[in-house]
């Protein structure tokens, strides 16, 4: 019997289970794909969003405002990279207005470090702006983080601390018998638990219809990005927000934390929980709406598309509610990156004011190794790591610099990797300009190696993603 | 670490590079190669026809490339294997690592650049879908099939004919994989006219000139693929979609001169072939620092690496024995037909062999080298195609007869 079992292991749902595990629990977290990290987490704008967006009052400002407070020391104490690089919500002049409006939104919901820039300020800050825009809201406290690598970090940390973490678990049932819930999974695992949460993204309703409570739904919208080569990292040093619409922040242009220049996204509703496919207009409107805000964008350095898809609530905020121990976590659309660690502290309090935490654990380790340690260290600390490890010394991906020793702390550390992509999110093998082209040979060879597992079974993400069909003719 | 010569890979171009300054007299060489053995891709091209112009005989790229390493070997030039080149600066230090000796730095008096190419990714295309398993570039499915022994694929649809692709398509035929077609973005294939008869025609694949694909199918591993044909502004024609059912698709759509370490000295590149901008000696706007083989331009074969590489390993030798003479200034500049040369710049009064691509299929022309109205060269053929690295070769005669300060390299009528 667990005390407490948490769907979907995104970065909402991993932030909450880092939380948790200060407490002497038993905990799990059940995921439905073969990593965590894969539905809204994996693909989405990676900002942590000052908080000026959501109408004041909401729940959504609420969180945002607060995550985004947090964001500095949760990542600190994760090891995770974080980068306070600001952001300008630009408009043209016949935008004033609204810029105005949002600047002024901004206050009311408690944003601290918001400042309206005129033209000139605007272009000096940032030179690549398209020369017409002519107003812009700088929010000093907008920061830029990764959201997988978050996400992973957070379960991590979960799971050193005693978590369990169930992959493949794809939740088709849940029954409740007196005090307790089985939850069953398509497979026919099932887990015992006192409590449940519900942070299974754009399945939130399915899972919440499941323990009765069907007040919302939610539809996917999709969201499609471009990412730019590391030589464009510095296009702009800021996060460039154009004057947002009802379907949200529009296109924007942004640095990431690991280098790259990101552009996107576009925002359709869909039916499918489960479309991420890109589309030519995809590409189109990002290519027009971006070349708004900044001229000039290399869109020939473009070296990798992907598409995310956002769970919108039909309540337009944040749910975040408990009902005979299953909290439901529904909407949690942008800003929910920057809302998790806020969410997480919510739900902490909630579950404490039912009595289902207890006592604390003494054991806890808060803190958290980074898991790029290896690349920041000086030249006479790798020597003394490959002295020890010559897997150190030897490089697998000559794009981004990744060892066999950091693929092989991926194929082993909590969480940890069990196919292509997933050792991809982990250490950025097969994330530079050459996208895999050299190393996944490698790195699946590594994953055989590592796991004990044939070859040809080694996956990209799992399920069917299989990357060989079985041995050539001479091999046979 | 110091070292009078320092080449950064050890495949055909490195290790030519080497022997010919080891043959020039330098003594004090080190060749730092990332993979676990010599060769470099050659060693996962394991059909026939390198070596026609330098052996006269067919070998396979392991056979050409093991030519060269016993050449490395018997002159004990030493190299070191799984050693990853990180950084060089322009005043010629090199920052490498490896297992044995970790991070470590060499302080060189002339360096040779021989890194080679990389394929251009599926990323860079726009192809609209999803991202399942079973999209590569034709030369990562070569590895897993030449290299690892496995198949990546059973029904097989190419992008591109570069002749990667083309070779891919042969080798996952006999494979008994079935390639449905090879689908070319241009009205014409961008590889070697050898290669599409004796790896296309002889297996009755198909060649889609002025086609592309346009969507990816499948959510885990790839179900089919909507193939286009494209107007003259290379645009899909919506009414030529056609869904083709396979679940692979391999790339070969252009090679990419690797020169982010280039790019770390600060050395200008050529925005044309993406590589260093050098003279007849290879040599790059750096003294000391060279640059052949793919690193420098994209080749069709490996023979003409191999003459590159002993043209910059010789001049690195005469560079480190102080014997370098700069007698002249001119500047190769193209009419765009002529898409660019190698090398751009001529610094001194010698035979040189200008390499040049086109930028499209010419029929009936005259390759034309002009010194102001003075015409140097005027050679008919009957056919140019962007597939196929053409030479003209300008005698110390002519090069010192030049009166102006350009040469320029055009394709008439």
């Amino acid at each position: 019997m667990y005390d407490i079992a948490i769907i979907g292991a995104g970065v909402v749902g991993g932030m909450i289970a880092d939380t948790l595990a200060k407490y002497d629990l038993k905990l799990c977290i059940l995921e439905k794909e073969s990593d965590v990290a894969m539905g809204a987490t994996r693909a989405n704008s990676a900002i942590v969003h000052a908080g000026f967006d959501a109408a004041e009052g909401s729940l959504k400002a609420r969180m945002n405002v607060r995550g985004s407070e947090m964001m500095k020391d949760v990542t600190t104490r994760l090891g995770v990279k974080y980068n306070n690089n600001e952001a300008l919500v630009v408009g043209f002049e016949h935008e004033r207005d609204e810029v105005k409006a949002i600047y002024e939104r901004g206050l009311a919901n408690g944003v601290k470090g918001l400042k309206f820039l005129e033209s000139e300020e605007l272009h000096a800050l940032e030179p690549h702006l398209n020369k017409d825009l002519t107003c812009a809201l700088l929010a000093t406290t907008s920061a830029i983080v990764c959201p997988y690598e978050l996400c992973l970090a957070a379960v991590g940390n979960a799971m050193d601390n005693g978590a369990e973490l169930m992959l493949d678990f794809e939740v088709s049932a849940i029954d409740k018998n007196g005090d307790a819930y089985t939850v069953k999974a398509a497979d026919g695992r099932t887990v015992e638990t006192k409590y449940i949460i519900n942070s299974a993204g754009v399945y939130s309703d399915k899972v919440a219809a499941m323990t009765g409570d069907a007040d919302f739904t939610i539809t996917p919208r999709r969201g499609e990005y471009m990412l730019l080569d590391k030589e464009c990292g510095n296009f702009t040093q800021r996060t460039i927000f154009h004057t947002p619409t009802k379907m949200g922040k529009g296109i924007l242009v942004s640095p990431t934390v690991d280098g790259n220049l990101l552009l996107g996204p576009t925002a359709t509703d869909i039916d499918d929980k489960d479309d991420t496919s890109t589309t030519a207009e995809g590409f189109a409107t990002i290519f027009a709406k971006a070349s708004d805000n900044v001229a000039d964008i290399p869109f020939n350095k473009v070296i990798t598309s992907f598409c995310g898809l956002r769970a919108t609530g039909s309540t337009h905020d944040f749910i975040i509610k408990e009902k005979d121990g299953v909290v439901t976590l529904g909407g949690i659309e942008s800003p929910g990156l920057s809302s998790a660690p806020a969410i997480a502290e919510y739900v902490e309090e909630i579950l404490g004011g039912i009595n289902a935490l207890g006592a604390k654990k003494t054991s806890y380790k808060a803190e958290r190794r980074p898991a790029h340690y290896f690349r920041e260290l000086s030249m006479a600390e790798k020597n003394e790591i490959i002295k020890k490890n010559p897997a150190y010394g030897k490089i697998v991906c000559r794009c981004e610099g990744i060892t066999e020793g950091e693929i092989v702390e991926a194929l082993t550390t909590n969480p940890a990797a069990h196919d292509l992509d997933g050792v991809k999110r982990r250490t950025r093998s097969g994330m530079g300009r050459c996208q895999g082209g050299f190393c996944s040979p490698t790195v699946v060879e590594l994953i055989a190696r590592e796991h004990g597992i044939p070859f040809e079974s080694v996956t990209k993400f799992g399920k069917g993603s299989i990357i060989n069909y079985g041995k050539t003719k001479g091999d046979n | 670490m110091k070292a009078d010569l320092v080449i950064i890979g050890g495949g055909p171009a490195g290790m030519s590079a080497a022997v010919a300054a080891y043959d020039a007299g330098i003594r004090d060489i080190i060749i730092l190669e990332r993979d676990k053995s010599l060769g470099g891709i050659l060693r996962q091209c394991i059909h026939n026809g390198f070596g026609l112009h330098r052996f006269k005989e067919e070998l396979t790229g392991p056979e050409y490339a093991y030519r060269y390493e016993l050449q490395v070997r018997e002159r004990n030039i030493p190299f070191k294997l799984n050693t990853m080149v990180l950084d060089i600066t322009p005043s010629k230090v090199v920052t490498a690592m490896n297992s044995e000796d970790g991070l470590f730095t060499i302080e060189a008096k002339a360096i040779i650049l021989a890194m080679g190419c990389r394929e251009r990714p599926k990323g860079a295309l726009n192809i609209c879908g999803r991202r399942p398993a079973g999209i590569f570039t034709a030369g990562t499915a070569q590895k897993f099939v030449n290299m690892n022994g496995y198949m990546p694929g059973k029904k097989v649809v190419i992008l591109g004919s570069g002749d990667i692709g083309l070779i891919m398509a042969r080798r996952m035929t006999l494979e008994g994989a079935e390639v449905k077609a090879v689908c070319e973005l241009m009205p014409y294939s961008g590889g070697l006219a050898r290669n599409i008869e004796q790896c296309l025609n002889d297996f009755s694949i198909p060649l889609m000139l002025s086609h592309t694909v346009v969507e990816i199918h499948g959510k885990e591993r790839v179900t089919g693929v909507t193939i286009a044909k494209v107007d003259e502004r290379r645009k899909p024609i919506p009414k030529t979609k056609q869904y083709i059912e396979c679940d692979t698709l391999l790339l070969s759509v252009g090679l990419l001169p690797e020169n982010e370490l280039t790019k770390s000295a600060n050395i200008i590149l050529d925005r044309i072939t993406g590589g260093a901008v050098v003279d007849q000696n290879r040599q790059t706007e750096i003294e000391g620092i060279f640059a052949c083989g793919n690193v420098l331009h994209v080749h069709d074969l490996v023979d003409y690496v191999s003459e590159e590489a002993e043209i910059a390993g010789k001049a690195a030798a005469a560079f480190i024995n102080g014997k370098h003479a700069n007698d002249k200034s001119l500047k190769l500049v193209t009419d765009g037909k002529v898409r660019y040369t190698v090398p751009q710049c001529i610094t001194a009064c010698a035979d040189v062999t200008v390499y040049f691509r086109v930028a499209d299929v010419y029929r009936d022309v005259r390759i034309v080298v002009r010194d102001g109205d003075k015409v140097l060269v005027n050679k008919k053929k009957q056919k140019v195609a962007p597939g196929e690295m053409e030479t003209v070769t300008l005698t110390k005669e002519m090069i010192e007869g030049v009166s102006t300060d350009t040469l320029s390299f055009s394709i008439e009528a």
